[in-house]
């Protein structure tokens, strides 16, 4: 024991002045890399996996849309039934065309012609709303859209 | 007065404790942007759509039906085969046209050539979105396959990539323009035409 607790009072204390510096590096790095989540999800969103993915470029020429069944807890409140989420409110398929539209209006007038609607969409969704959404997006003119999807894993066999 | 005193030295010893919490603060309520998807045009309102007729040996009929089989040309499919059928359909290259590059077996049933080649998707509104994703990923698979090996056999570069290239930041302008002109060539070869519209056939 005596002996175990010389040895101990021995080694010198491993110094954690860098400490403090590392970990700010870090905080760093994902302030930067990464962006904060505006507004919390009232849908679920699984989205489907695909292979041949374009990248979206620019964040700011980006509408999002969320549509999936309303989350677990708000399921009393919202029903079951696929819902569309735009920023933080939950909308019906005739209103898209406005909310877009005003959406559409607080970007900077030289990139409206090259913004893009991000459909997030559950995998589980059927595809007659998603079709109800492109017709409204057509009424508006507006008609670049990405399906925006997860990256699969491609095995190799 | 003391004012010589030694200031006695601020303890940094927390410093790593508060830095820990901010860090995990923007880990919690950050998240990594990861938008990446399909690209497509939805078809324009304003412009009338003209009535076009086109050879029915030029259409490649995709449906997708409610129980989330997939109907190709009225026959049952595997999504697996998809992306090959509609290589072999696109590809096929008719006899009297002239479509040089197409490596088909130059059937008198399928395309005359992949600028005249249309595919109709149409689903049915209960099909779940997550087919409907993966008949879309098989299609622009077969086009991208068809577009890369085109790029490889004029430029020795393959399409995606020069499309790669041709969106980052640190291409030269000149060469910018040559990637452009590649890239609008192939898009010319193999026009990426996938319908969604409601198609009705003259009897």
């Amino acid at each position: 024991m005596i002996k175990s607790r010389k040895k101990g009072n021995n080694v010198p204390g491993i110094s954690t002045a860098s400490l403090p510096d590392i970990v700010f590096m870090l905080l760093f790095f994902f302030m930067t890399v990464t962006s904060i989540k505006d507004y919390e999800l009232l849908v679920e969103n699984k989205l489907p996996s695909a292979t041949e993915l374009q990248k979206l470029e620019n964040k700011d020429q980006i509408i999002e849309m969320y549509i999936g069944k309303p989350t677990y807890e708000l399921a009393s409140v919202l029903g079951t039934e696929p819902r569309i989420q735009l920023n933080t409110r939950i909308i019906g398929v005739s209103e898209i065309g406005d909310y877009v539209l005003s959406e559409l209006f607080k970007k900077p007038e030289e990139i409206r012609n090259l913004v893009t609607v991000s459909l997030k969409i559950d995998q589980d969704v059927q595809v007659g709303i998603v079709s109800d959404i492109k017709e409204e997006l057509r009424k508006i003119n507006l008609l670049k859209v990405s399906y925006t999807v997860n990256e699969k894993i491609v095995e190799n066999h | 007065m003391s004012r010589n005193r030694e200031i006695p030295e601020v303890n940094a010893g927390s410093m790593a404790d508060i830095a820990f919490l901010l860090l995990i603060f923007f880990l919690v309520t950050t998240a990594i942007e990861t938008d990446m998807g399909l690209l497509r045009k939805l078809p324009s309102k304003e412009q009338e759509t003209p009535i076009v007729e086109i050879n029915e040996r030029n259409v490649f009929r995709v449906n997708l039906n409610k129980r989330n089989q997939l109907l190709v040309e009225e026959a049952i499919l595997n999504i697996t085969d998809l992306k090959a059928a509609t290589i072999s359909f696109l590809d096929n290259g008719g006899v009297l046209t002239d479509c040089s590059y197409c490596e088909g077996l130059r059937l008198a049933t399928s395309s005359d050539s992949p600028k005249e080649a249309i595919i109709t998707f149409s689903s049915d509104r209960e099909a779940s979105y997550g087919n409907y994703i993966q008949v879309q990923n098989e299609l622009t698979a077969a086009y991208n396959e068809l577009r890369n090996r085109e790029s490889l056999r004029l430029y020795g570069v393959e399409y995606l990539k020069m499309v790669k290239t041709y969106s980052s930041a640190k291409v030269s302008l000149e060469e910018k323009l040559i990637l452009e002109e590649r890239i609008n060539r192939i898009r010319q070869l193999y026009p990426l035409r996938i319908s969604e519209a409601e198609t009705t056939f003259k009897s």
